[in-house]
């Protein structure tokens, strides 16, 4: 959807919040769930994904564990 | 770009846009400049920034992607060829730009440029500006492409496939020595803004059980609800800092809460220790969480604050401690204003984040640009803001609070009539007036930068909300914001730096390496905390204030690592036969050679005491030969430890200044490799897209 005036986009406000709280996530090492279960319902559709809860405990751990660089921030 | 967008008109009104953005951003820089015995409105430094990043990136950085590393939108990313859901997933830009933005932003952009306003704000302003266009955002750019193209592999592995494995071995311990010095003097700038502050301890130490709460909340109770435990922790925040007041009016509970340097030291060095042995969920990532959308909030609402308030600058253009002679750092602006600023115009640091998790999620080469140049440009923005910060203040209260009790002494008296003797005119009162509106009981020699910011920042905050009467919460939000992030760069980076010295002696003893043996994790925990430990109450014991010797040997090392990644970059360039356009980042890699060996140099040899530390020691150890004691040293053993410091100093320069050239050596040499090839040597991971093109050409 595009302004009949000025042919810019129009302001998505449900699409704007999402990106926000995905982008809020992403800050914090947790990626996007949803992404995740498209990506393994694509490609190993015999595998249960991992739940919701799961998903964050795993981005969690993986965070700041083995090696642990991906927490790594700058002074 | 598109055709649509090339028509006559829209390229007439891109060249009418354009040419006023660049009129607008001459005409701001020429009133800060010009600008001589009357204040000036912040408004007019914003928009100069704001104007030459907008220039920098439509101009500068387009050519960079599209002639000097070609850019290609038809090439798969890691993203795409190895997506796996959790690592490596195409995501959208506007999401890792914030991802990206929020793990180079730190603390040290915030606390260079108030440290650096002693020399007045336009040489600072001229610094961060150039440096950012020229060469950090283009590091953190050109960093960012090379990894994409590797897998997102990480600077260390780079550095080792494209120079060397010597090299690689010479760069680990570099990151690592690097890594140890960071970790000091943060902590230092935390003991520094919590000493003898009831109420900014209370709040930070809140934070422990609060992050606890969270951790349980998140794991247990709710699992994985960041945004409720975020909230929860938020609302708890901000009653600790609400109830940090009456902890602080309340003799008994403020002499519970009160502690000197060396005390909070040691809590500081346990605290490291045992964060990082803990499981994460419980302490480490709560506070992550709370500390990442505190920063990015605060950040934003600094932002807003100046746009609002519009304060008038009140420090000088240029002051005469232009001249090196000032009493916040020792040294003149070259090299020393360089090494000081560090972060804001470029930084090290950032080459290790855009070798990290950024790389797996670019889900198109074309991105890295706006990711890579673009986040460090709105870094380099909130670099500008501290600037701003600082030098909203009455540079009085400025230098009051930023120089040593050795030199300003110890009460509001003798610290107003030393100052106002510099030119900078203030009354006793006035300084006791500026701690009383922050509900503190001094703001003297209050070093380090943070407490400085916060007072800037409550200042602009509260002419935005609240007025005076919030003066005080905002210095406290402020320093518990500072605090708080410092505190997770410090329990997160022992960790990184725990497995960092795992890996390095697991090189030479492999049963080392094994990240879940307990006798391995707690020796390098020891090791890593041990290491940042001894700087930091080296730090903290120090008469001159520690931040006088600590910030620029954080400075020069940081410049050293991004000489470092820099010359990667340059490698990468001439391997990849594109060397016409080298200079991009070999210019700004000559300049960080000469910049950071000149101050590693300068740090040891130069002939004042209060740059070099030769000088120093010999001073010391000749005052000590004859019995004699020079302030602030009371004691011979004293006498001795400042003159051991020295030493321990001076080697740790040396070592940097060996590392860097070594590097430059390694450097040298592969380019000379890849001018003698016939073809491209550079081994960027492959896909049968680009073996088809390769195989057509």
């Amino acid at each position: 959807m595009s302004c009949k005036i000025c042919g810019l986009p129009a302001l998505d406000l449900f699409k704007l919040g999402s990106k926000l709280r995905q982008g809020a996530r992403l800050m914090i090492g947790q990626g996007d769930y949803d992404a995740y279960v498209a990506h393994r319902r694509a490609n190993h559709p015999d595998e249960p994904p991992m739940t919701r809860e799961a998903f964050f405990l795993e981005r969690q751990a993986s965070r700041f564990g083995e090696g642990g660089r991906r927490a790594l921030r700058c002074c | 770009m598109s055709l649509a967008l090339a028509t006559p008109g829209r390229r007439l009104g891109s060249i009418i846009l354009w040419s006023a953005v660049v009129v607008i951003g001459v005409f701001a820089l020429f009133t800060l400049a010009t600008a001589r015995g009357e204040t000036v409105n912040a408004m007019w430094l914003v928009t100069a920034a704001i104007c030459v990043y907008l220039v920098a990136y439509r101009f500068y950085s387009l050519f960079i992607a599209r002639h000097a590393l070609g850019l290609d939108p038809e090439r798969k990313t890691p993203a795409h060829r190895r997506n796996d859901g959790l690592d490596y997933v195409p995501t959208d830009k506007y999401v890792l730009f914030g991802h990206h933005f929020a793990a180079i932003a730190g603390a040290g952009p915030l606390v260079g440029p108030v440290l650096a306003a002693q020399m007045g704000y336009l040489p600072g302003t001229l610094w961060l500006l150039t440096g950012v266009v020229f060469a950090g955002a283009v590091q953190d750019f050109v960093v960012l492409f090379i990894s994409t193209r590797r897998d997102g592999r990480s600077l260390g592995d780079l550095i080792k496939t494209e120079l060397g494995p010597a090299a690689g071995l010479v760069a680990m311990i570099g990151i690592l020595t690097i890594m140890v010095i960071l970790l000091a003097v943060l902590a230092l700038i935390v003991v520094k803004a919590l000493a003898d502050s009831p109420w900014g301890f209370f709040t930070v130490f809140a934070t422990l059980p609060i992050a606890v709460l969270m951790g349980v909340y998140g794991r247990y109770l709710r699992p994985g609800r960041i945004f409720e435990m975020s909230a929860i922790g938020f609302v708890l925040l901000i009653a600790a800092i609400a109830l940090g007041r009456t902890v602080a009016e309340t003799p008994a509970l403020a002499a519970l809460f009160s502690f000197k340097g060396e005390a909070l030291a040691f809590m500081l060095i346990f605290y490291g220790f045992v964060a990082s042995v803990l499981p994460v969920w419980f302490l480490l990532a709560p506070r992550d969480y709370l500390s990442t959308f505190l920063k990015i909030g605060t950040i934003a609402s600094l932002a807003l604050g100046i746009f609002y308030v519009m304060p008038e600058l009140r420090m000088p253009a240029v002051s005469r401690f232009i001249d090196g002679t000032g009493p916040v750092f020792a040294g003149g602006v070259f090299p020393f204003l360089f090494i000081t600023l560090a972060c804001g115009a470029i930084s090290g640091f950032h080459a290790l984040v855009s070798s990290g998790t950024t790389p797996k999620m670019i889900g198109d080469e074309t991105q890295i640009r706006f990711i890579g140049y673009g986040a460090m440009l709105m870094e380099s923005f909130v670099a500008i803001m501290a600037l701003v910060a600082a030098s909203v203040l009455d540079p009085g209260v400025y230098f009051a609070m930023n120089s040593a009790p050795a030199v300003i002494g110890a009460t509001a008296d003798t610290a107003a009539q030393t100052i106002s003797s510099w030119g900078f005119v203030i009354t006793p009162e006035a300084l006791t007036q500026a701690a009383a509106e922050v509900g503190e009981k001094t703001v003297l020699s209050r070093a380090g930068g943070a407490p400085t910011l916060a007072i800037g920042m409550a200042k602009i905050l509260s002419g935005a909300i609240g007025g005076a009467s919030m003066t005080a919460f905002w210095y406290h939000f402020a320093i518990l914001f500072e605090a708080l992030f410092i505190l997770t760069t410090v329990d997160a980076g022992t960790r990184v730096a725990r497995f960092m010295i795992q890996d390095l002696v697991g090189t030479f003893w492999p049963r080392f390496k094994h990240t879940r043996a307990w006798i391995p994790n707690l020796i390098a925990t020891a090791l890593a905390v041990s290491g940042w430990g001894w700087f930091l109450y080296q730090g903290v014991v120090d008469p001159l204030g520690g931040i006088n010797t600590l910030w620029p040997m954080f400075g020069i090392a940081n410049q050293m690592l991004a000489a470092i990644a820099l010359t990667l970059c340059t490698v990468v360039l001439f391997r990849m036969k594109r060397e016409r356009y080298a200079f991009i980042v070999a210019a700004p890699a000559t300049w960080l050679y000469i910049c950071t060996l000149t101050a590693g140099a300068e740090k040891i040899f130069h002939s004042d005491p209060k740059i070099g530390f030769l000088a120093h020691a010999a001073r010391y150890s000749g005052a000590a030969a004859e019995g004699k004691l020079i302030a602030p040293a009371k004691t011979a053993a004293e006498m001795s430890r400042i003159v051991f410091n020295d030493y321990v100093n001076t080697t740790l320069c040396a070592v940097f200044i060996a590392l860097v050239l070594s590097m430059l050596f390694f450097g040298l040499k592969s380019i000379r490799e890849a001018l003698r090839a016939t073809s491209v040597t550079t081994r960027e991971t492959s896909d049968e897209l680009q073996d088809l093109r390769i195989a057509r050409a």
